[in-house]
C-alpha cells in the first residue's frame, strides 16, 4: 500500500455554489478551521438565483489537502456545486481600496502605474492618495507590492472573485 | 392540511417518522412541547442528564438501524448534548436531537438559558438548523431524518424557539425530502467494480478488512457471501465488530493496536487488502507508511472524503456497501487461498489470543469470557472506553450486526451504560451487557434511575481494578510506573449503590463466584443488575502496538 508522498503545494481558485442561508458561510469557514485548511481569500455574493449564493475561494495546499478539500465541501449539505476553475479557462478579478502616502517617489511613478494598471485615483489630500484598482489576482498582488513599498495607509481587499470562461452557465 | 402549533407539528412528524421512543429532559425553552409530549403517542424516556439521553438514543439507533430522538432545553440542556452529538458523528449514528432555544426576538440578548447551539455543534453535527419561521418546520423535519439515515449517518440538530413551537402552522408533511446539496453515491461504478474484482481474482494474499460502515448498512450478509467466495479472511475494526460472525473459520478478530497478533501479520502481509466502510483510523494503522506495505488496496465506502484520506487507495470505490458487495458477489471468483489461510492458521495457533490466567482472583479476561459464555453470541453489549472496552471487543464472541455498541472515534466515558439502557429498551427480550470500567461507569451513573423507572433488566458488569485502567496501562509502559491521577481513591461501594437506585448488585472477587454470580445476575428480569468484578489491578490489555508504530514494535503477553 501507498502512502500519499508529498507533492509540492500549488494555488487553485475554487467556484462554489450554495444555498443563501443564514449560517452557510460558518459552515465553510468552520470547515476550514477544523481540519486546518488555508483559505487565501473567499468571496461571496448573490446570484441571478436569489436562492443561491456563489463563494470563490482561493487556497493553497497540497494534491492531498486539495482533494479532501474539495471533498470535504461537497460533503457539506449547503454546498450545491463545486467547480475548479484551476482545470479550465477562466476570469478574476479582485477589488481593492488602497490608500497610498503621498511622496515625491509616488508622482514620479504614478503617470505609468496608471497607464499599465486598472486604477483610479478615487481621492487626494496632501497627505495620501486612494486608489480603486481592479485587476486579476496576479496582477492585484503585484500592485500590493508595489504600494507596499510606497506606503501603504490602510487597505481593503475583496479577495478574489472569478467564473468559468465557457459560455453556459455553470460552464456546462 | 390540519391547523396546529409547532410543537404539535414535531409530534405529528415523529409519528410519521415512526418513532417509538423520544429520550429527553424538558426545561423552560421546551416546555410547549413537552406539553405535546405529555399524551404523545410514542414513549417519552425522561433522563436525568442530557449527555445521557443522546447515547441511549445512540443505543437505540445502533442496535435497531433507525435513527434515536432527543428532546432537551435550550442553554445548559443544549450543552449537556455536545459530547453525546460529537460521539454520534464520529460513529456515523443517526440521530435527530431537538434543543429548545428562547423566544427569537431574544435571540443573541444574552437571555436566561441562551446558548449559540447551531454555533457550538456546527462541527459536531451532520447538519443543523435554527427555525426562525414556522412554516418552515414540515420541511425541516423531514429533511432532519432524511439527512440523519442517508449516505453516511449521523446527528441532525434542529434548535425550536419557544415562540415556534407556540407558533399556529398549517401542517403538511413532506413525503420525502428533496436536498439539492444532498444526494449521496449508492451504486459503485461498474467499471471500478469490476477493476476490484480482477485485482481480487490476481491476489494470492487478500485480507477483508471492515469497518462500521458495514453495520451501518446492513450488509453482513452480503459481506459473509463476499468472504466466502473468494475465500478470504476477514478482520474488523472495533466498531465493524459483528460485521462477520465471531466463530466464523475466516473471522480474524479486531486488527489495530489490540488486535490480535494473526489479523495483524495477515495485514502486514497480504497482497490485496479489501477495506470495505473503514476508514484506516490512526489506532488501526498505525505508522501508516507501515501498514499493509505489501498491499494493493481497495476501498469501498459511501463517504468519498473517507476515500484517500490517509491512504492511497489503488481502487476507489464510492457507493452504499451492501449495493457495492451485492454487483461484485455477482463476479467475483474464489482466489486460490489455500496456502494463505494455512500460513495464518500456524500464526493463530503461535500467537493466539491468550492471559495469564490465575486460580483465585478474577483476571479481566476471564469475566468476559465467562459473560460471553452465558449470555452468549446474541446479546446486545455495549462498552465504555478503556481496557475492558478492548477486553470486551477480544473475548465476547458475537453472531451479528448492531450487537456490539461501542464508542470507537471519540472514546467517550460514559457512553456505555445509556447506549445499554437505549438498546434494552429497543430490545426488550434480549439480555443487554453493560461492560464497563469503575471509572467509565461513573461518569453517567445517574442514568440508573431511568433503568430502575423502566423496570430494565440490564446487566453492568464492572471490571473494577481500582484505576483509570487503560491511562495506567500506558503510564506503567511509556511514564515509569508514575500513576499520575490514574488511582481511583475514593470509589463507592457499586453494590450498595445499586441498591440504593432499587437495582440490585454483587461483588465478585475470587474466580470461582464469577459463573454463579452471572447465572444469579440472569435471574434478574424487572430492574438492571450490577455486577462488580473486583479484578487484578495491574493487568494489561495485550497485544498493544504503541500508538504510531508497527507490528515490529508489537508487544505481545510477557
Amino acid at each position: 500500500m501507498a502512502v500519499h508522498e508529498p507533492t509540492p503545494v500549488r494555488r487553485i481558485t475554487l467556484s462554489v455554489l450554495v444555498e443563501n442561508r443564514a449560517g452557510v458561510l460558518s459552515h465553510v469557514t468552520g470547515l476550514f478551521s477544523a481540519r486546518g485548511f488555508n483559505i487565501d481569500s473567499l468571496a461571496v455574493g448573490e446570484t441571478e438565483d436569489p436562492t443561491l449564493s456563489r463563494i470563490t475561494l482561493v487556497l493553497h495546499g497540497d494534491e492531498k489537502t486539495l482533494e479532501q478539500i474539495k471533498k470535504q465541501l461537497n460533503k457539506l449539505i449547503d454546498v450545491i456545486k463545486i467547480q475548479d476553475l484551476t482545470e479550465e479557462d477562466f476570469i478574476d478579478r479582485e477589488l481593492m481600496l488602497v490608500k497610498v502616502r503621498h511622496s515625491p517617489e509616488l508622482k514620479e511613478r504614478l503617470p505609468v502605474l496608471l497607464s499599465q494598471h486598472s486604477l483610479k485615483v478615487l481621492e487626494e489630500n496632501p497627505k495620501v492618495v486612494a486608489f480603486e484598482c481592479t485587476e486579476s489576482s496576479q496582477n492585484a498582488e503585484k500592485l500590493f507590492g508595489i504600494f507596499k513599498e510606497l506606503g501603504i495607509v490602510e487597505i481593503a481587499r475583496t479577495g478574489t472573485v472569478a467564473l468559468s470562461k465557457k459560455a453556459g452557465a455553470e460552464g456546462e | 392540511m390540519a391547523k396546529m402549533t409547532g410543537a404539535q407539528a414535531v409530534v405529528e412528524a415523529f409519528v410519521k417518522e415512526r418513532v417509538e421512543h423520544v429520550f429527553g429532559l424538558p426545561g423552560g425553552a421546551c416546555l410547549p412541547l413537552f406539553d405535546r409530549l405529555y399524551d404523545a403517542p410514542f414513549k417519552v424516556v425522561l433522563v436525568r442528564h442530557e449527555q445521557g439521553a443522546v447515547h441511549m438514543a445512540e443505543g437505540y439507533a445502533r442496535s435497531t438501524g433507525r435513527p434515536g430522538v432527543v428532546v432537551v432545553t435550550s442553554g445548559p440542556g443544549a450543552t449537556n448534548t455536545v459530547t453525546g452529538l460529537a460521539d454520534a458523528y464520529m460513529d456515523s449514528i443517526p440521530l435527530v436531537v431537538i434543543t429548545g432555544q428562547v423566544k427569537t426576538h431574544l435571540i443573541g440578548n444574552d437571555a436566561f438559558q441562551e446558548a449559540d447551539t447551531t454555533g457550538i455543534t456546527r462541527p459536531i453535527t451532520k447538519y443543523n438548523y435554527l427555525v426562525r419561521d414556522v412554516r418552515e418546520l414540515p420541511r425541516i423535519l423531514k429533511e432532519a431524518f432524511y439527512i440523519a439515515t442517508h449516505g453516511r449517518p449521523g446527528p441532525v440538530l434542529i434548535d425550536f424557539p419557544s415562540d415556534v413551537s407556540l407558533a399556529e402552522v398549517d401542517f403538511h408533511y413532506p413525503e420525502t425530502a428533496n436536498i439539492r446539496g444532498f444526494k449521496p453515491t449508492m451504486q459503485g461504478h461498474p467499471g471500478q467494480i469490476k477493476k476490484a474484482a480482477k485485482l481480487i481474482a490476481e491476489s494470492k494474499r487478500p485480507v477483508v478488512y471492515t469497518g462500521g460502515g458495514v453495520i451501518i448498512a446492513n450488509a453482513a450478509p452480503e459481506l459473509k457471501e463476499f468472504a466466502e467466495k473468494i475465500n478470504a479472511p476477514c478482520t474488523n475494526t472495533l466498531m465493524g465488530l459483528g460485521g462477520v460472525p465471531g466463530s466464523h473459520p475466516l473471522f480474524l478478530g479486531m486488527l489495530g493496536m489490540h488486535g490480535t497478533v494473526y489479523a495483524n501479520k495477515a495485514v502486514h502481509e497480504c497482497d490485496c487488502l479489501i477495506a470495505v466502510g473503514a476508514r484506516f483510523d490512526d489506532r488501526v494503522t498505525g505508522d501508516i507508511k507501515k501498514f499493509a506495505p505489501k498491499a494493493k488496496v481497495i476501498h469501498i465506502d459511501v463517504d468519498p472524503s473517507a476515500i484517500s484520506k490517509n491512504v492511497k487507495v489503488d481502487v476507489p470505490i464510492v457507493g452504499d456497501v451492501k449495493e457495492v458487495l451485492r454487483e461484485l458477489n455477482k463476479i467475483v471468483k474464489a482466489a486460490d487461498t489455500g496456502d494463505w489461510l494455512e500460513q495464518i492458521a500456524h500464526w493463530r495457533k503461535e500467537s493466539p489470543l491468550r492471559y495469564k490466567d490465575d486460580p483465585v482472583s478474577v483476571r479481566p479476561q476471564y469475566a468476559i469470557g465467562k459473560l460471553s459464555e452465558i449470555f452468549g453470541p446474541d446479546a446486545v453489549v455495549t462498552t465504555d472506553v478503556g481496557q475492558h472496552q478492548m477486553w470486551a471487543a477480544q473475548y465476547y464472541v458475537l453472531n451479528g450486526p448492531n450487537q456490539f455498541l461501542t464508542s470507537g472515534g471519540l472514546g467517550t466515558m460514559g457512553y456505555g451504560f445509556p447506549a445499554a439502557v437505549g438498546a434494552q429498551l429497543a430490545h426488550p427480550d434480549k439480555p443487554v451487557v453493560c461492560i464497563t470500567g469503575d471509572g467509565s461507569f461513573q461518569m453517567n451513573i445517574q442514568e440508573m434511575s431511568t433503568a430502575v423507572v423502566w423496570k430494565l433488566p440490564v446487566k453492568i458488569a464492572i471490571i473494577n481494578n481500582n484505576y483509570l485502567g487503560m491511562v495506567r496501562q500506558w503510564q506503567e509502559i511509556f511514564y515509569k510506573h508514575r500513576y499520575s491521577s490514574s488511582y481511583m481513591e475514593g470509589n463507592p461501594d457499586f453494590v450498595k449503590l445499586a441498591e440504593a437506585y432499587g437495582a440490585v448488585g454483587i461483588r465478585v472477587t475470587e474466580k470461582k463466584d464469577v459463573e454463579k454470580a452471572i447465572e444469579w445476575s440472569k435471574t434478574i428480569t424487572d430492574r438492571p443488575c450490577v455486577l462488580d468484578f473486583v479484578v487484578t489491578e495491574e493487568e494489561n490489555v495485550f497485544p498493544m502496538i504503541p500508538s504510531g508504530q508497527s507490528i515490529e514494535q508489537m508487544m505481545d503477553m510477557a
